[in-house]
């Protein structure tokens, strides 16, 4: 008992001496953060997570975020909390900011990689679950076999299954990097073999790479079997990016079925409808960051309406104003509308400038999750979702309005629907308004994945005209179809052909289909057809 | 500017006139107390994104020099026109400017195929271009001054700092479908595989110009960056299709801690358009860049904030090469004392004028400029910060040494040799090439 007392007293009084002594050494390694070049930091980071000191974790988490400052003067690191600087270490008031001979503390890329290597080792026993599986992810990735005493531990005391299950991976990836034995590393292959994403691909082609042995061969072995797998999610990956594109070209075009499919107009300008839709949305924006913040997430659904009205009423007043002189006179009406989008682009540049304008992403279009290894991105998921809903709603008012029903009855008999006392140039106007909104609203989705420019609506406009063509002119189902097929065609070329010859297979592919059914996918029948 | 001031270099630019009235003046282009100076950028078209703000920038430049009393005494006149991004229209509006406007020198063309478009115009009609911007080499004319960066001034360092301060040991390159991107990956690929790079660690991918759906080939990026080596991305992806490009990245999670990736093609104002955060770390490569602290960058940057009347106005590399350019050609007519264009060309050649990053450019024999080169990494504010540059300055090299077309190559605009395709092998003028 006395032995154990005195030993204690001891130990109280070894740490008492030693505290202050620990205090200076620290300071010194997190001085050292701020001096040399960005090798000689990346090693300081090490040195500073090597200490184990808690007080550490915080210092690196600050470099990393941008938030560490150095005084020119004495080589201080200090740690800024908004504008105002501390002490890192005590917590005193050093200042501000915008001091002058406080300069930032900056990092690079391989500086990154040496704060996520050192913050896992030094998080790796954090009390919060979610703090402990991004470190164990960080782990993993830097294989660091320093980490191993530290990983066994949080290991053996962890009691929720997923992190126990990551922390179980990020060791096996620091044994096949460490001197550990020829049985453990085979068993560490075993378990990243069985996470079987690209990570543990990546992992495994560098263990295979170090040299003939079992656990290279093991490792190679793995390589394969792994890469049989994402084969088959590959193909999968493929289908949804093609979906993901026919949608967008769903979009472009649908506006544009209902204005050359069912009216007959070849409207050069539909590009520009898409276009003013996506400044709408950019305005929008604008106005909300100024007044109103808070809305932000809300902007594109404050944009859709608008785009829809402002579209439309520029689609009104073009078809009132040009079109409704040159119906029948296609060439004519190609030279107007063609002139016209020109104008557009530069009324548009003049007022906006020629340089692209940002718009920005409402959180719940930002960010991704996973199915199995398929990765599917937010904003890409609404613009299917809102694409498709955009048709139903378009084939409800086509089909079950009475608009839509003088719609199709001027389409298919202008005379005969005028004698039922169906005013058909209104009619006109309204159909071809409704699709430039259309347009419109596209614009406001397309802002999300595409530039905006003035020249957003040029790239758009041939794979439009080609989406209505190849459904089949004046069918909604055709554009649909059409749209989702050559999306996936073209995903699925793009790998092997390549970008630009994948474009040219798809043109060469449409242009024989239309020679073999120059109506497209979905023909109209009937009268209509010949009329 | 005062009222003595003006008086004083209009005297000395009196003088310096009447010294060399007897040498056949162009007279258009000094009559009428101006001298005038050609715009051609594309002020309209896909290439406006780019061109317009060379434009501006060449008008605050003229601007500031007829504050200090113009060049030889006179007044420089702008003549702004607009090709509209259209190449044929490059070399009429070029032709126009050169004969029915008269200007004493040009300062435009962005792509490559306008400056080819634009060349046997200058050729013929014996006039001078300043260009601006990166380019992928293999070519120097007489008439042509090229102020961006050769390969060897860009794409070659950008490469030897990911291999050497990264570590890559794998390489995408990825461009859009046309001259410069393609030459210059071909540059680079001789490269990379002299210093050792194995075939099959090296993927070439090209896009059409304005590419927006970049899922697959992001996927396709990823996929090629998980064989257990590290991966970088070489981008000369040109203009609008950076955009998409970056998002979709972003979107698939691709970070530069894992995959860099290097723009030559990507400056200030492309990133402009993009919400940077999740693309803090990418690199682009450039002899310019905003945040370059020098007392003549921040003036510079001042001075185009208050010329632009907008405090969020961005400078980038070609405006940088332009200000270098503009400022060579002023230096080079007041030697000269004339705006004849074979004198002021003999007369270019080793002029020395301050650039924005320090230092100074010297305009070479084969009519490329010495620059420094410096990697930047994107911040979240949209701006580059330098994390490396060059040690000294870099020649520009016109015929690339990693071209078997171009290797025995080089230009000399002096005499004796005065060739821009000198074959060193052969001791003849005129080899492969331009």
């Amino acid at each position: 008992m006395r032995r154990l007392l005195l030993a204690l007293a001891l130990a109280l009084l070894a740490a008492a001496v030693a505290l202050p002594a620990a205090a200076e050494e620290l300071r010194g390694l997190i001085d050292a953060l701020g001096r040399g070049t960005f090798a000689d930091r990346e090693k300081a980071i090490a040195a500073l997570a090597g200490s184990g000191e808690p007080a550490a974790a915080p210092v690196i988490e600050a470099l990393g975020a941008g938030n560490l400052y150095v005084r020119t003067g004495d080589g201080a690191v200090l740690l800024a909390r908004g504008s105002a600087l501390v002490d890192p270490l005590t917590n005193a008031a050093a200042g501000s900011v915008s001091d002058s001979g406080i300069e930032r503390i900056r990092v690079n890329n391989r500086l990154r990689r040496a704060i996520d290597a050192a913050l896992g080792s030094l998080t790796l026993l954090s009390p919060d679950p979610a703090t402990r599986l991004e470190a164990a992810a960080a782990v993993f990735k830097s294989r660091d076999p320093g980490a191993l005493p530290t990983l066994e531990k949080a290991l053996a005391a962890e009691t929720n299954p997923e992190v126990a299950a990551a922390l179980g991976e990020a060791r096996a990836a620091a044994l096949l990097f460490s001197d550990a034995s020829e049985a453990e590393k085979l068993e560490a292959v075993k378990v990243i073999r069985a996470r079987g994403d690209r990570e543990a691909l990546s992992l495994l082609g560098m263990v295979a790479a170090q040299g003939p042995g079992p656990v290279a061969d093991a490792a190679s072995s793995g390589v394969r079997a792994i890469e049989r797998v994402l084969a088959v999610w590959e193909a999968g990956q493929n289908v949804w990016y093609g979906l993901s594109l026919g949608s967008v070209l769903l979009l472009a075009a649908i506006g544009l079925a209902i204005t050359f499919g069912v009216m007959g107009v070849i409207n050069m300008a539909h590009g520009e409808m898409v276009m003013l839709g996506a400044y709408t949305t950019f305005v929008v924006q604008e106005a909300i960051r100024s007044t109103a913040p808070w809305l932000f997430d809300a902007s594109l659904l404050v944009a859709l309406p608008l785009a829809f009205l402002v579209a439309g009423a520029v689609g009104i007043a073009i078809e009132r104003g040009i079109i409704r002189f040159l119906y029948g006179r296609p060439l004519e009406t190609l030279l107007a509308t063609w002139g016209l989008s020109l104008i557009l682009q530069q009324g548009v540049r003049s007022i906006f400038g020629p340089t692209n304008r940002e718009v920005g992403a409402p959180s719940w279009m930002s960010g991704w999750f996973e199915i199995g290894h398929l990765t599917i991105t937010h904003n890409r998921l609404w613009i299917i979702a809102f694409a498709l809903l955009v048709f139903a709603g378009l084939s409800l008012v086509l089909r079950r309005t009475s608009f839509g029903l003088q719609m199709r009855a001027v389409v298919q008999n202008r005379n005969m629907a005028s004698a039922m006392g169906i005013r058909t140039p209104w009619i006109d106007a309204l159909t071809f308004g409704l699709g430039s909104s259309i347009a419109g609203i596209a614009g406001v989705a397309l802002s999300q994945i595409d530039n905006v420019s003035p020249n957003l609506g040029q790239g758009y406009i041939i794979d439009s005209f080609m989406v209505v063509v190849f459904g089949g002119v004046g069918n909604l189902w055709g554009t649909l179809f059409g749209a989702a097929a050559l999306g996936i065609v073209n995903k699925f070329l793009e790998p092997y052909a390549g970008a630009v010859l994948g474009k040219i297979l798809v043109l060469v592919f449409i242009i024989i289909f239309i020679q073999k059914r120059p109506r497209g996918l979905f023909a109209l029948k009937g009268r209509a057809v010949e009329a | 500017m005062t009222f003595g001031q003006s008086l004083k270099t209009g005297l000395i630019g009196a003088c310096v006139a009447a010294g060399f009235s007897l040498a056949p003046l162009p007279a258009a282009a000094q009559s009428g107390g101006t001298i005038k100076v050609g715009i051609l950028h594309s002020l309209s078209g896909t290439m406006a994104i780019s061109e317009t703000t060379l434009k501006d920038v060449m008008l605050m430049l003229i601007e500031e020099q007829n504050k200090k009393g113009g060049v030889l005494g006179k007044k420089l006149e702008p003549v702004v026109v607009d090709p509209a991004s259209n190449w044929p229209l490059f070399a009429e509006k070029a032709r126009e400017l050169i004969q029915k406007d008269k200007v004493a020198a040009v300062f435009g063309c962005w792509t490559s195929v306008s400056r080819k478009s634009v060349l046997p115009v200058f050729e013929e009609l014996n006039s001078i271009l300043f260009y601006p911007v990166q380019y992928e080499g293999e070519e120097s004319s007489r008439n042509v001054f090229y102020t961006g960066a050769a390969p060897n001034q860009q794409a070659i360092p950008a490469v030897d700092y990911l291999a050497e301060n990264e570590g890559v040991e794998r390489w995408v390159l990825a461009g859009t479908d046309y001259v410069y991107p393609r030459t210059t990956n071909k540059i680079l690929e001789t490269y990379l595989k002299s210093k050792g790079v194995k075939d099959e660690d090296i993927l070439i991918n090209y896009t059409p110009f304005g590419h927006s759906d970049w899922q697959s080939i992001v996927a396709q990026i990823k996929k090629f960056g998980s064989a257990g080596k590290k991966t970088a991305v070489v981008s000369t992806i040109n203009g609008d299709a950076n955009v998409p490009f970056y998002k979709e990245l972003a979107n698939q999670g691709i970070k530069a801690k894992d995959i860099p990736v290097v723009a030559f093609s990507v400056g200030e104002e492309e990133l402009a358009g993009i919400d940077t955060k999740p693309l803090v770390g990418h690199l682009a490569a450039w002899n310019y860049f905003q945040s370059i602290k020098s007392p003549e960058n921040e003036a510079f940057i001042k001075q185009w904030k208050a010329f632009t009347k907008n405090d969020k106005r961005v400078t980038n590399d070609p405006m940088e090469a332009h200000y270098i350019g503009f400022n060579m050609w002023v230096k080079a007519v007041e030697k000269a004392g004339t705006t004849d264009p074979d004198q002021v060309i003999d007369a270019l050649i080793g002029v020395s004028v301050p650039n924005l990053s320090g230092g100074y450019s010297t305009m070479m024999p084969n009519h490329h400029i010495t620059k420094p080169v410096f990697i930047g990494e994107v911040q979240e504010n949209g701006q580059f910060e330098v994390v490396w540059k060059t040690p000294g300055l870099v020649v520009g090299d016109e015929w690339s040494d990693y071209l078997p077309d171009s290797k025995d190559l080089i230009a000399d605009w002096r005499k004796p040799l005065n060739c821009g395709n000198f074959n060193v092998k052969t001791g003849k003028c005129g080899g492969k090439g331009a």
